[in-house]
Parts: structure tokens; C-alpha cells; sequence
């Protein structure tokens, strides 16, 4: 990674901090919102819903066939952030799933039940749908609508190598075929959205969808190293979100291309001179997981009250979709390069859940992290499988401390706040320990 | 003389400990929480100072500092530390050799990982559950109507302990009930209980590494057959005193006690 953090465009001299700063949250919220309403009202318009997910979205393709693209996962987070996501998992649960299914998935069901009322809007139901493997409950989440609506369900099927990118890339007779496998199942993609959509493949469209998207990456892996700054220029838990939300939700879009290029440039402008968030930055930390959505704001304070400041988050890596390893798409082979965007990024994802440890331990140094705070949630084993194993990993690799809770990021039945209170409060105690430690050797 | 004082409010009981300047226990107490959780911290508290025979008004108690997790309820205390760390802390005074503490409370199991001066390097704890826990024994004297304190005894008698495979306090009830209907002995059931708390115990001292010495507190460690359990898992003896329990209290007051010193240090220039 680039170590280099000062500003590669100057911010503009007209445009004053008051502005500035804090302008990716506001725009972010607002564009959010937007796209939210656009979603809403797209049956009026008779614009079609294509049901993706994070990982693996094919968001360009959809984009040039012009599908409003439908985020189940973050619907669900926003039933939980605004305190309602267990009216719905309750109307799943009574409808017959189990407790044990995932949070997301009940909370879209029970979404689903109420014909598509949900806190941001009434949410259409599904044309046509994408689901990868990356998460093996997305493909029984698909199976969900296809019973439900009987649309169209497309499965990705990505041969993730489990190895942390240290296969081999292109010219390996592995790569290459992995790649051949993803780019014949892109041809059955694009046959399903005609269909569905009526329109013919239009490439112009893909390569200007691919064109945003581009921008989109570049400026997303600029904003993930920008935080190597002290202070720290966001929190990657509270902002870092935010930044999630456009980066798929408008992944491919205009919107999303200059909003990135103003979060790069905000970011500069406070790394250039110093500016932290609105906390004292005592501890830099790390977050691996996905955050506690039902009690967002108590769980974030839990944090900062003690000067914790989140630097890095793996959620920022795999729920962008992997796009964090900055892959660009060749513009001159828009198909073979979704295909192979598909496949490295989805890759990558997988990684970064399953081998976070390799992550880890390469980012302590140059972000400067004191802790790592692992969160495993008890509605997806694909996530939290393994961490007290990366914790222990990590432990032995670098001289920082980490601390394992465990909740859940829907459903606040299992989110019992005084015990991980209690343990996030005796984990910042050791970091305190540690630091008056390194005072009294040096 | 100079008091400090720790009270650790647990789920199932409040402790209070005053120790003196020369870190000698002077005062301790051990009441139930109950429901009222700023009352018990005040009742143990006043407990503890008649214990050591201490009047507050003319001896003074110059720092005191709340534990566990009716921490914040400790009104009249001057600052608040976890009972990981109070634990630690007390174990190394306790038993200066500790490296790894073991707490067994009503709700909680803690593995911590300490340095020689009873500083955290790591913990783990049981999840959301109370399985593996104190609350887990008190199901078990519950289903064979039997006194925490008999337990232990009872279950050391056992020579064929059956097998509890239910983590789940709740449900070991009905395996209990389960055994008895089979005609197994009490005592062998609660070997099989103690054995199932044991290790998840176990297991959450190996996540964090398991040194010796091994320390044992909190209210489970009056309970010999945990002990002798604990001991026959590890494979070698574990340190467990009569003031285990106190523990975090212990630690809470050593912590008091530092405020104390560093208040009383001349100003550097």
C-alpha cells in the first residue's frame, strides 16, 4: 500500500472546513435517501427490481439494463439501526423460520410478508435475482423469492481459492480456468436480464457503468489508505458504513463516481491538516466482523468513550464487495472483465472473512493499531466461523492486543449490551496497561 | 491508618473488602445482591467496615472503587474497574506466582491471562449463557434439592459419574431429572455436573493459554469438588484460597489503594 497520504489534488480554496468536513456523511445520508426513494417509486415508472447482493452484485450489468438494484442486506441493517428489524424477524420467525436463520434473511421475509413496507420505503418485490456463492446463505435466500415471486434466480458460482491471494493470478492454467468458468456463467447473466428487462445488451452502457465504477475503486482504496493518518480521518465502523452504502448502492452510477471524489477530497483535506474525527483519538483500533446494528450508537460510544478509534474494519473490505483490492475493469472487454472483476473480487471477499489473520497482521504497522476488536454475530456462521482461531493467529503475529465479542448484527434478542459493556470496558483497561508498560520501559 | 476500600457487585453476590496501608485484608463482607443493587453495595460496604472494625468517620477509607457488574450502582465510590481486572489484580497479591486466573461467578466464567504485577494480557469469557457458570450448579442443587454448599462434598463421593451433555442451564434440569428417574446417585450426577462445568471452564482457559500457576476465584472456588474437578482436568494443583471468592474486591481495593499512593506523592517538578 501506498504510505503517501497527503493530498494528490488540492482542495478547492473557495470551500471552507465548515464545508468540508463531514460533507461525505451529510451527502452520503442524503444520496442514500435518493436512491432509497428512486427504489420505491421505480414500479411507477416501470422500472424493474433486481435483487443483489454485496458481495458479487454485478451492479454495472444490471445498471446498463437499467434494473433498479434491491440491497436486501442493507434493508435489513436499516430495520435494525432504526430499532424495528425484530417486528420483522418476528413475523419470519411466526411464519416458520427458525431462530438460528439469519437475521438479514428474516428480516427481509418478514418485509416480503408486508408487501415491501419497510422504514425507507415500500421496497418493490423482485424481477430477477443474483446470488454467489461467497455467502452460502445467499443462494438459499434466492431460492426464498423464487418460491415467493417465481422470477428469474441466477446463481454465481465462484471458485474461491481459500488461500488468502496467494494463488497464482493470470497466466496460471488454475486461474485461467476459474476465469473461463465465470465468464460462461456471465453469458447466462446477461441472457436472463434481456429477458427479463426486454432490452438487448447494450456494451456502450456496460462500459460507461464500468467507467463510474472505476472511478468508484480507485477512490474507494484511496479513502481505506487515507486513514493510515493520525489522527484518523473517519472511523471506519461509523463512517466507514456510511461509505458502504454508496459504495453499492450507487456502484456504477454517476452519483457514486463524484461522491467518492468528494470523500477523497474531504479526507485529504483533513489528513493535510490534522483533523480527527469529533473523539479524542486515544487507541487506534482495527474492527473485524460486521457491526452491532441494533444498538449502533451505544455500541460505537462503547468505543470512543475511551478514545477508541476504529482505523481499519474488514467489513469495509468484504462488504464492499471486495472491491478494496482496487481491481479496475478493462474498459476494451467489458464482459471478460466482469467476469474476471466478479471472480478476483469475490475472491477477496472470501479472504477477508476466512483468512482475515494475513489481512490483519499487515495492517498493524502502517496503520498504527493498538487493538483489534473482533465481533462475531450469532446469524452468520460464514463471518464469525474461525475468529477466536484469527484472534489467536493475530495474537501471535503482532504485538497488539484483541478482544472477541459476540452478538449479533439484526436481532437484539441476542445482543446482551452489560456483558460486551463489560468486556469492551476491561479490554481498553489492558490497552491502558499496556501503555503505561511501554511508558515505564522507555 | 489508611483504608481503601473495593466492593464487587456481582450478579449473585456483593463482596466488599478494606484493606490497610500495608495491603492487609482489615475488613471484608459477603452478602446476596438481591434486587437492589445500590443497597447491597452500601449494606456490604457498612458490613465490611464493622468487620475490620473501622469507623469511617474518625478512621476514614480514603478510595473506593466499585467492581463487577453492579459497578457503576456503587454510589458512593470514587471510580469504577472491571472485575477482570480486579481479579488478576487480587489473584497475584493472593498468590503472587499466578499467571493464569480462572473466576467462575453466578453468570460468568473469566480466563485471564496476567503479567507478575496482575496486569491483563488477555482474557476470554463464556457467551451469552450461563452454561459453565455458577447459575449452571444452582440448577443442579435445584433439580436434586440439595444446598450449594453440599455440592461439592457430595459429588467427591462419586466414583462413576454419569455424563451431562447439555450445556444449557436450563435444560440440565431436566437431564438431572432424567438420571434420577434412571436411578443414578446424586453424587455421581453431580460429578457429571461438575465435570460438564469444568470444561467449558477448560476451554476458556485455553484460549487464552494456560501457564502456571493457576489461580481460581470468585464464588464458585469455595466449591471443593469445582476444585478437585479444575485440578484433575489441568493435571496439576491449582491455587484456591479461603478469601477466593473476595477476589475481585481484593483487587478492586489494591487498585484504590495505588489512587491513594499517587495521590500522596509529592507533585514532580
Amino acid at each position: 500500500m501506498d504510505d503517501d497520504t497527503s493530498p494528490k489534488v488540492a482542495p478547492q480554496a473557495d470551500l471552507d472546513a465548515s464545508e468540508l468536513v463531514g460533507r461525505g456523511n451529510r451527502e452520503g445520508n442524503r444520496l442514500f435517501k435518493e436512491w432509497y426513494g428512486r427504489v420505491s417509486s421505480g414500479p411507477e415508472r416501470g422500472e424493474k427490481a433486481a435483487y443483489v447482493f454485496v458481495m458479487g452484485s454485478a451492479a454495472e450489468l444490471f445498471e446498463s439494463f437499467g434494473f433498479n438494484l434491491v440491497l436486501p442486506e442493507i434493508n435489513g441493517l436499516q430495520t435494525a439501526v432504526r430499532h424495528v428489524a425484530e417486528d420483522y424477524i418476528d413475523q419470519a420467525e411466526g411464519y416458520g423460520y427458525a431462530t438460528d436463520v439469519c437475521g438479514y434473511v428474516k428480516a427481509d421475509v418478514g418485509m416480503q410478508l408486508r408487501g415491501g413496507d419497510h422504514p425507507m420505503g415500500r421496497i418493490p418485490p423482485p424481477d430477477i435475482a443474483l446470488q454467489t456463492n461467497v455467502c452460502n446463505t445467499y443462494i438459499k435466500w434466492g431460492e426464498i423469492w423464487e418460491r415467493l415471486y417465481h422470477i428469474p434466480t441466477v446463481t454465481l458460482d465462484i471458485p474461491g481459492s481459500r488461500a488468502a491471494g496467494r494463488l497464482p493470478g493470470r497466466g496460471h492454467v488454475d486461474y485461467e480456468n476459474d476465469l473461463a468458468y465465470v465468464r460462461g456463467q456471465v453469458d447466462e447473466l446477461v441472457e436472463a436480464c434481456e429477458q427479463v428487462s426486454g432490452r438487448r445488451f447494450d456494451q456502450d452502457r456496460l462500459v460507461q457503468a464500468m467507467t463510474y465504477a472505476n472511478s468508484m475503486t480507485r477512490d474507494w482504496v484511496r479513502v481505506l489508505e487515507l486513514n493510515k493518518s493520525r489522527p484518523a480521518v473517519y472511523n471506519a465502523v461509523t463512517d466507514g458504513t456510511v461509505y458502504l452504502g454508496a459504495v453499492n448502492a450507487l456502484r456504477g452510477r454517476v452519483e457514486g463516481a463524484d461522491y467518492f471524489r468528494d470523500v477523497v477530497e474531504e479526507l485529504e483535506y483533513k489528513a493535510d491538516r490534522g483533523l480527527g474525527t469529533p473523539f479524542d483519538e486515544r487507541h487506534r483500533l482495527a474492527f473485524v466482523g460486521v457491526p452491532c446494528y441494533p444498538i449502533y450508537r451505544k455500541f460505537s460510544e462503547m468505543f470512543t468513550q475511551h478514545g477508541g478509534i476504529f482505523v481499519g474494519s474488514s467489513y469495509t473490505w468484504f462488504a464492499s464487495g471486495g472491491w478494496s483490492t482496487g481491481y479496475e475493469y478493462d474498459l476494451a472487454h467489458p464482459l471478460d472483465s466482469l467476469a474476471e472483476g466478479l471472480l478476483v473480487t469475490g475472491r477477496a471477499a472470501m479472504d477477508t472473512m476466512f483468512h482475515v489473520d494475513r489481512v490483519l497482521a499487515d495492517m498493524v504497522e502502517p496503520y498504527g493499531i493498538d487493538g483489534i476488536v473482533f465481533h462475531a454475530i450469532k446469524s452468520c456462521r460464514t463471518v464469525s466461523s474461525g475468529l477466536a482461531d484469527s484472534r489467536r493467529a493475530v495474537l501471535e503475529q503482532t504485538d497488539v492486543n484483541a478482544l472477541l465479542i459476540d452478538s449479533d448484527h439484526m436481532d437484539p434478542r441476542v445482543v446482551a449490551e452489560a456483558g460486551m459493556r463489560n468486556r469492551v470496558d476491561a479490554f481498553f483497561e489492558g490497552l491502558e496497561t499496556r501503555r503505561l508498560l511501554a511508558g515505564a520501559r522507555s | 491508618m489508611t483504608y481503601a476500600a473495593g466492593v464487587d457487585v456481582g450478579s449473585t453476590q456483593t463482596k466488599a473488602v478494606i484493606i490497610d496501608e500495608h495491603l492487609r485484608i482489615a475488613g471484608r463482607a459477603l452478602i446476596d445482591t438481591g434486587s437492589n443493587v445500590t443497597l447491597a453495595a452500601e449494606r456490604a460496604y457498612e458490613l465490611a467496615l464493622r468487620d475490620g472494625d473501622i469507623d469511617e468517620e474518625k478512621d476514614g477509607v480514603g478510595y473506593v472503587i466499585g467492581t463487577g457488574y453492579g459497578r457503576f450502582r456503587v454510589t458512593f465510590g470514587d471510580a469504577q474497574t472491571t472485575e477482570i481486572s480486579c481479579h488478576a489484580r487480587g489473584a497475584v497479591q493472593m498468590f503472587p506466582g499466578t499467571r493464569t486466573v480462572l473466576d467462575m461467578g453466578g453468570q460468568d466464567t473469566k480466563a485471564i491471562k496476567v503479567n507478575e504485577r496482575g496486569e491483563v494480557l488477555d482474557f476470554a469469557m463464556n457467551d451469552k449463557c450461563s452454561a459453565g457458570t455458577g447459575r449452571f450448579l444452582g440448577a443442579a442443587a435445584s433439580a436434586l434439592e440439595l444446598p450449594l454448599d453440599d455440592l461439592g462434598p457430595t459429588a467427591l463421593r462419586s466414583v462413576k459419574p454419569v455424563r451431562i451433555s447439555t450445556t444449557c442451564t436450563v435444560f440440565a434440569e431436566s437431564e438431572i431429572l432424567a438420571w434420577l428417574a434412571k436411578g443414578k446417585r446424586d453424587e455421581d450426577i453431580l460429578l457429571g455436573v461438575h465435570q460438564s462445568v469444568g470444561s467449558r471452564a477448560l476451554g476458556l482457559l485455553r484460549r487464552v493459554g494456560i501457564e502456571e500457576q493457576v489461580t481460581f476465584t470468585g464464588g464458585v472456588a469455595r466449591n471443593v469438588g469445582m476444585v478437585s474437578v479444575i485440578s484433575d482436568m489441568l493435571g496439576f494443583p491449582i491455587n484456591c484460597g479461603e478469601d477466593s471468592h473476595f477476589m475481585g474486591a481484593l483487587g478492586a481495593s489494591l487498585f484504590a489503594m495505588d489512587r491513594i499512593v499517587a495521590q500522596q506523592a509529592p507533585a514532580r517538578v
